[in-house]
C-alpha cells in the first residue's frame, strides 16, 4: 500500500502540531518518523491511522482518499507505546481478538483463527506463552504480542507509535533488529514513530526528520546523517560541534579572524559551522584554521574527549581518541568535513 | 489559467527562481498562501537566494501584496537574500506599503484585574457550553446504539452488563442501606424534636413518608451512586484512554461507546431504580425505629399513619426519576472519562469533575421533575 500525505495541517488550540506536511511512502517501505517531542510525528501517524483528522490536506492510500474512511475501514494495524493489550484476555485471545470481531460473514472459523494465531505467535516467537495473561509478560514480550495482534487482521499498513519507547535499552536493541527482520519477511508498508535517532537510522529504509510540525528532511539513513539538509537535522542526528561564525566576502570569520574554510555558498551574515566531533583533526597549532587550549580531558581509550577553549572565547568538546593532548596545550583543529548553515536555515 | 494565481519555484544551484503569474487577489489568497508556505518550507534549507519574478502577475491587491511580502520575509528572515523583479510600477506603492507593516512585534497585551476576572468567567461559560455539547453528543450516540441493539439484540454485550450490574448494583447495596437508614433516622428525630412543641409528633410520619419516597431517598441514592460508580466509570475509561486501549479498540474496528459505555450505562440504569427502592425502604425503616424509640410512636401507629399519608403516586414519582438520573450520571461520567488526556493529573481532575458535574446535574434534573410532576398534578 502506497501512502500519500498531501499538505496536511493540524492545529491543537493555538499550537500548530502539523504545518503543511507532504510525504510519500512507497509500498512495502519501512519509514521512520523521527523528531524531538512536539515535532508532530505522532500526530501525523495518528492522522494516517484515522485516529485523528487533519484540519486541511489529504491522505491517500493507493490513490484513494483515506480521509473519507473511518479508522475501522482503513484496515491499519496500530502498535501503541504502552502496548494497550486487553488485560482480561489471554495472549491467545488478545491476538485472536481482531479476527473474532469481524462481521459474521467475513469471520474465519474457529480452526482458521487458531491456526492464524499460532502462526503469528510463532512469528513473534512467543508460542509457549499463549495461555498467559499480559500482566505475566515482560515489556518486550508484551510489545511483541501487541505486534502480533496488529498483524492478525492482515493490515495493509502497519503503524507503530514509539514501539520501543517504554522498554529498557537492551531489549530495545534486540527488538529493533527483530523488527527489521520481521519487516523483511512480511513486507507490509510500515511507519514507525521514534525520538531515538539510533533506532530510526538502524531500522528504517527511509527516515523522515521532523521539527515543529514540519518535515526537515526525508532520506535514507545515510543521506540524513551524511548530508543533512538543514542545521536542525545536522544538530539532531549524530553529534555536532557547532561554532558560531559569520560570512563576509565569501569566507568564514570567527572571533574577528578569517578562517581558511569555504563558506559553502552561504550569504553574508551570521552563520553556524557544523562539524561531527570525529571529523576534527587535532594537530599542531601552526596553520590549522581553528586554535584552542585544551581545558580538560575526560574519559579513556576510545571514549576520550577533550574540552577545548577556542581562541578567542568559545568552548567546544571533541573526540580525541588518538591524541596525547594534555590540559594547557595549545592545539590546532582542522575540520576535515563540515557544513555551514546560515542562522535559521 | 487566466483567473488563477500561479506560483512556481525552480532551484538552480543554490538560487531559487520563483515565477509568479495570474491574479494575486483576495479570491485566490487561501490557495496562494498554502503554495507560498510549502515553497518556503521546501527551499528554506537549500536555497541561498531567491529571485521572485512578478512580471506576469495580472492583478495584485493588498492580500497579494502581503503574501508577496510573506514570501520575501520567509527567506530574508533566515538571512537569505530575496529579490523581487519585474513588478509593474503601479503596484510598487502597494508592495512597499506591505513591506513596511508589521515590522515591530505588537506590545504584549497587559491585562488588568477586571479583564482577567472577565476572561476567567468567559472561559468558564465557554467550558459549560462545550460540556453541554459533549453530553448531548454522547446522548445522541448512546440513543443511536441503543436503537441499533433493539434491532439486533445479540450485538449488545450482556456479559459486560451483568458484570457492571454486580459492581454498581449489588455491591452498592450495603452502603446505600446504611446511609439511607441513617438519613431516615435523623430526619425523623429532627421532626419529632420540632413537631413536639406543637403536639404534632404523629405528622412526622407524613413528612418522612412523602419526603423519602418522593425526593430525598432517590436524591441521596443518586448522589451516592455518582460518587461511587460515576467516579469509577470516569476513572476506568480515563485510564483506558491513557493507556491507549480505547484507540486500540478503534483501530480494531470497535466503537468504544458501544463496547465500553453502553453496558455501563445499561447497568447503571437498571441498578438505580432498585437502589432507590432499597434506599427508600431503609429510610422509612430507620425513621420508623426512631419514631418508636425516641418519639414513642409504636410500629402499628406508624404503619397506619403511613398508609394514610402516602399514595402510590409518591412512590412512582420517586422511582421514575431514578433511571433518568442514572443516565445523567453515566453520560457525564463517560464524557469526562473520554476527556482524559495523557497525564495522571488530568485523570484525577476529570474524576473530580465527573462527580461534581453529575451531582449538580442530578439536582437540576430533580428540579425539572418537580416542575413536571407539579404540572401534571402528581
Amino acid at each position: 500500500m502506497k501512502i500519500d500525505v498531501s499538505h496536511v495541517t493540524k492545529q491543537f488550540g493555538s499550537f500548530a502540531a502539523l504545518a503543511g506536511v507532504d510525504l510519500e511512502i512507497k509500498s512495502g517501505e519501512l519509514v521512520a518518523l523521527l523528531g524531538p517531542s512536539g515535532s508532530g510525528k505522532t500526530t501525523l501517524l495518528r492522522i494516517i491511522a484515522g485516529l485523528e483528522w487533519p484540519d486541511e490536506g489529504q491522505v491517500f492510500f493507493d490513490g484513494t482518499d483515506a480521509l473519507a474512511r473511518s479508522v475501522r475501514e482503513r484496515h491499519v494495524g496500530f502498535v501503541f507505546q504502552h502496548y494497550a493489550l486487553f488485560r482480561h484476555l489471554t495472549v491467545f485471545e488478545n491476538v485472536a481478538f481482531g479476527l473474532r470481531v469481524k462481521p459474521r460473514r467475513r469471520r474465519p472459523d474457529e480452526a482458521k483463527i487458531r491456526a492464524k494465531v499460532h502462526e503469528l505467535l510463532d512469528l513473534v516467537q512467543l508460542r509457549p506463552l499463549a495461555e498467559r495473561h499480559p500482566n505475566q509478560l515482560s515489556g518486550g514480550q508484551r510489545q511483541r504480542i501487541a505486534l502480533a495482534r496488529a498483524l492478525a487482521i492482515e493490515p495493509s499498513v502497519l503503524l507503530l507509535d514509539e514501539p520501543f519507547g517504554a522498554l529498557d535499552a537492551k531489549v530495545r536493541k534486540e527488538l529493533r533488529r527483530w523488527l527489521r527482520h520481521l519487516h523483511e519477511s512480511i513486507n507490509v508498508t510500515s511507519v514507525f514513530v521514534t525520538h531515538d535517532q539510533e533506532e530510526a537510522l538502524e531500522v528504517a529504509d527511509r527516515v523522515v526528520v521532523m521539527d515543529k510540525g514540519r518535515i526537515e528532511q526525508v532520506g535514507t539513513p545515510e543521506e540524513v546523517y551524511e548530508r543533512p539538509a538543514t542545521s536542525f537535522v545536522h544538530d539532531f542526528i549524530g553529534e555536532s560541534v557547532v561554532i558560531p561564525v559569520s560570512v563576509a566576502d565569501g569566507a568564514l570569520h570567527f572571533g574577528g579572524g578569517r578562517l581558511a574554510l569555504d563558506s559553502q555558498g552561504v550569504h553574508t551574515g551570521d552563520a553556524r559551522l557544523f562539524v561531527r566531533p570525529a571529523d576534527i583533526h587535532v594537530g599542531p597549532p601552526d596553520d590549522a584554521p581553528l586554535k584552542g587550549t585544551v581545558k580538560r580531558v575526560h574519559g579513556i581509550g576510545s571514549a576520550r574527549r577533550l574540552e577545548i577553549d577556542l581562541v578567542p572565547a568559545y568552548s567546544i568538546e571533541i573526540d580525541a581518541s588518538g591524541t596525547g593532548a594534555t590540559p594547557g596545550d595549545l592545539i590546532g583543529l582542522t575540520p576535515n568535513r563540515y557544513r555551514v548553515f546560515a542562522v535559521g536555515a | 489559467m487566466a483567473h488563477e494565481a500561479v506560483i512556481e519555484g525552480r532551484l538552480t544551484g543554490n538560487r531559487l527562481a520563483v515565477a509568479a503569474a495570474g491574479r494575486w487577489t483576495v479570491d485566490h489568497a487561501g490557495e496562494l498562501e498554502r503554495k507560498i508556505e510549502a515553497l518556503v518550507a521546501r527551499h528554506r534549507g537549500a536555497a541561498a537566494g531567491v529571485d521572485i519574478d512578478m512580471a506576469k502577475v495580472e492583478r495584485l491587491d493588498t492580500f497579494g501584496a502581503w503574501l508577496l511580502e510573506r514570501l520575501v520575509r520567509g527567506f530574508s528572515g533566515t538571512g537569505k537574500e530575496a529579490r523581487v523583479v519585474g513588478l509593474p510600477d503601479h503596484y510598487r506603492g502597494l508592495v512597499e506599503e506591505a513591506h513596511a507593516v508589521n515590522r515591530r512585534a505588537l506590545p504584549p497585551v497587559r491585562n488588568g484585574a477586571l479583564t482577567t476576572a472577565l476572561a476567567i468567567v468567559g472561559r468558564r461559560v465557554s467550558d459549560v457550553g462545550r460540556d453541554f455539547v459533549l453530553i448531548m453528543q454522547m446522548l445522541g450516540q448512546v440513543t443511536a446504539i441503543g436503537l441499533k441493539s433493539l434491532v439486533r439484540p445479540w450485538s449488545f454485550r450482556f456479559t459486560s452488563l451483568v458484570h457492571h450490574l454486580d459492581r454498581v448494583g449489588w455491591r452498592a447495596v450495603p452502603i446505600i442501606l446504611l446511609i439511607t437508614l441513617l438519613i431516615g433516622a435523623i430526619i425523623a428525630q429532627q421532626g419529632i424534636f420540632h413537631f413536639r412543641r406543637f403536639g404534632a409528633e404523629v405528622y412526622v410520619v407524613d413528612m418522612l413518608g412523602i419526603l423519602m419516597l418522593r425526593e430525598v431517598g432517590v436524591l441521596m441514592v443518586a448522589i451516592m451512586v455518582a460518587g461511587r460508580s460515576g467516579s469509577a466509570y470516569t476513572a476506568e475509561l480515563g485510564s483506558m484512554k491513557m493507556r491507549e486501549e480505547i484507540d486500540a479498540l478503534r483501530t480494531m474496528g470497535f466503537d468504544p461507546v458501544e463496547v465500553l459505555i453502553m453496558p455501563r450505562l445499561g447497568a447503571l440504569m437498571l441498578a438505580m431504580p432498585m437502589l432507590a427502592f432499597i434506599g427508600a425502604m431503609a429510610a422509612l425503616y430507620g425513621g420508623g425505629l426512631v419514631c418508636w424509640v425516641y418519639g414513642g410512636i409504636s410500629p402499628d401507629v406508624f404503619l397506619a399513619r403511613l398508609k394514610e399519608a402516602i399514595s402510590l403516586d409518591d412512590f412512582v414519582v420517586g422511582i421514575v426519576k431514578a433511571p433518568f438520573m442514572a443516565l445523567m450520571i453515566g453520560v457525564v461520567a463517560s464524557v469526562q472519562g473520554l476527556e482524559v488526556k495523557g497525564s495522571t493529573e488530568s485523570l484525577g481532575l476529570k474524576t473530580t469533575d465527573s462527580v461534581v458535574k453529575s451531582i449538580f446535574l442530578v439536582i437540576v434534573l430533580d428540579g425539572l421533575f418537580a416542575m413536571f410532576f407539579a404540572a401534571i398534578g402528581m
